[in-house]
């Protein structure tokens, strides 16, 4: 049994759709379609760096 | 579907580049992936006059105000005015980018170039003698073949990362952005207000461009590096202090990336254009002009390349040249005044704009800005003088 895998949940009434969180995430795990905003949980690790950007404090990593 | 170019987002600097293309005879496609070109708008609207008209003719029908100056106050509320030495000339513009970037986009397909909006590319890959950009478009995916990307795909730029060129931002590479536009607040609409320190926005400013009728811009930027919360909250504290009555009549978020000058903007059969290339500017956030040079010179290359049948990064280094030689010296050196300027504590930053106080520049402009603080205070900045002198 491993560690519950922590991951990134976006908060869709927050959320501004601004690109912010993909600019800095270096294992491509999220991205804008159009104007919503699509995390890959097989991508994203939780290490949380998008959260620090989101100008909208829409974005939580959670376990 | 085939072309010899496809440009990735129409922005500025996409619609820039589809249009010198075009004008060169070349095939074209724009794509964006938007609904709507120039919506929802991720920017604080204001362009240096000169700047502006390069590229376009001025039609009112863009420019939401012009101004005369710049007014910037100090973390002690202190406030300075800033005014050309050629008084009375308006120096900057504060555009409506929904009806600027449309007309650009416009001018691009006058000049020929095929546009598809609501279409998002999802992919790219190498051929023999090109690439194949895969797009989406209302849920239907298709092929374009053609030689020449242009990614002009933004700060969440994906072409870059499909080209092999890495451009992921640290959180000291980005400024992290909110703005309203407000209206009922009271301001000088003559002047851009700019708002310093570190309580009010860590790595960055607050922002009030005036958008005509008595409505403004208001928006932060801050280095997430140095916050100690969202954008979203210092901004409302400031405007909490500052416009406690006005309205808020729109919301939008961005983020600007201020890494720099990057080392390369080309790959082979690719270009990166505006803020795809970290184009925008590391002290002002400002990227619209840059983003335009860059857009026509990618056109220009592209063309050339084009015309030799060669599409190597070899070739389109030209275009690497060509940015760099015009801002790209000067994305790096303000890079190096913002690495001085964040470390600065209010007081120092007091002490600056203090000696700012009623100064006539020659321009407004940060170089012209920073020669004076030399003049006034020469050890704050000494390593930089050689930059700016």
């Amino acid at each position: 049994m491993g560690m519950p895998k922590k991951r990134v949940i976006v908060n869709r009434y927050r959320c501004a759709y601004c690109g912010a969180c993909i600019a800095v995430c270096k294992f491509n795990a999220n991205e804008l379609v159009e104007t919503f905003l699509m995390i890959d949980e097989e991508k994203c690790n939780g290490c949380g760096i998008c959260v620090k950007v989101c100008p909208m404090n829409a974005l939580e990593v959670v376990s | 579907m085939k072309y010899d170019v496809v440009v990735i987002g129409a922005g500025p600097g996409g619609s820039l580049a589809a249009r010198t293309c075009a004008e060169k005879g070349l095939s074209v496609l724009l794509v964006e992936k938007r609904q709507e070109i120039g919506a929802p708008v991720r920017c604080a609207e204001g362009i240096g006059k000169k700047d502006l008209q390069r590229f376009v003719e001025i039609d009112r029908k863009f420019i939401a105000a012009e101004v005369i100056g710049a007014k910037i106050y100090a973390p002690d509320g202190t406030e300075i005015t800033l005014t050309e030495e050629m008084a009375g000339n308006e120096v900057g513009y504060v555009l409506e980018r929904k009806i600027f970037d449309r007309h650009l986009a416009r001018l691009a397909a006058k000049a020929g170039a095929d546009v598809m909006v609501k279409t998002t590319a999802v992919g790219m890959e190498r051929t023999r003698d090109g690439v194949k950009v895969k797009l989406r478009r209302m849920g239907e995916e298709f092929d374009v073949e053609c030689k020449i990307v242009i990614g002009a795909d933004g700060v969440e730029s994906r072409v870059a990362k499909w080209a092999g060129i890495d451009t992921t931002l640290k959180l000291d590479e980005i400024e992290s952005c909110v703005q309203y536009l407000m209206t009922g607040i009271d301001f000088d609409p003559e002047y851009c207000h700019f708002w310093f320190g570190n309580n009010i926005a860590p790595g960055g400013y607050v922002w009030l461009f005036p958008k005509g009728n008595g409505s403004a811009n208001v928006g932060i930027g801050v280095m997430p590096a140095l916050a100690n919360k969202s954008p979203k909250d210092y901004l409302d504290e400031f405007v909490d202090n500052h416009f406690p009555d006005g309205k808020i009549v729109e919301v939008v978020a961005g983020a600007v990336p201020v890494k720099g000058e990057i080392e390369t903007a080309v790959a082979d059969n690719v270009m990166l254009v505006g803020d795809a290339a970290r184009h925008a500017d590391p002290i002002t956030g400002g990227g619209i002009a840059n983003a335009m040079k860059a857009g026509y010179y990618a056109g220009i290359v592209a063309a050339e390349a084009i015309q030799k049948g060669d599409y190597s990064a070899k070739t389109l280094r030209k275009y690497d040249e060509l940015w760099k030689n015009d801002f790209g010296k000067d994305l790096a050196r303000k890079r190096k005044l913002q690495q001085k300027l964040i470390k600065m504590d209010d007081e120092t930053l007091n002490k600056i704009m203090h000696s700012l106080a009623k100064c006539k520049l020659e321009e407004i402009s940060v170089k012209a800005i920073i020669k004076e603080v030399l003049k006034k205070h020469p050890k704050l900045l000494w390593d930089l003088k050689d930059l700016f002198l």
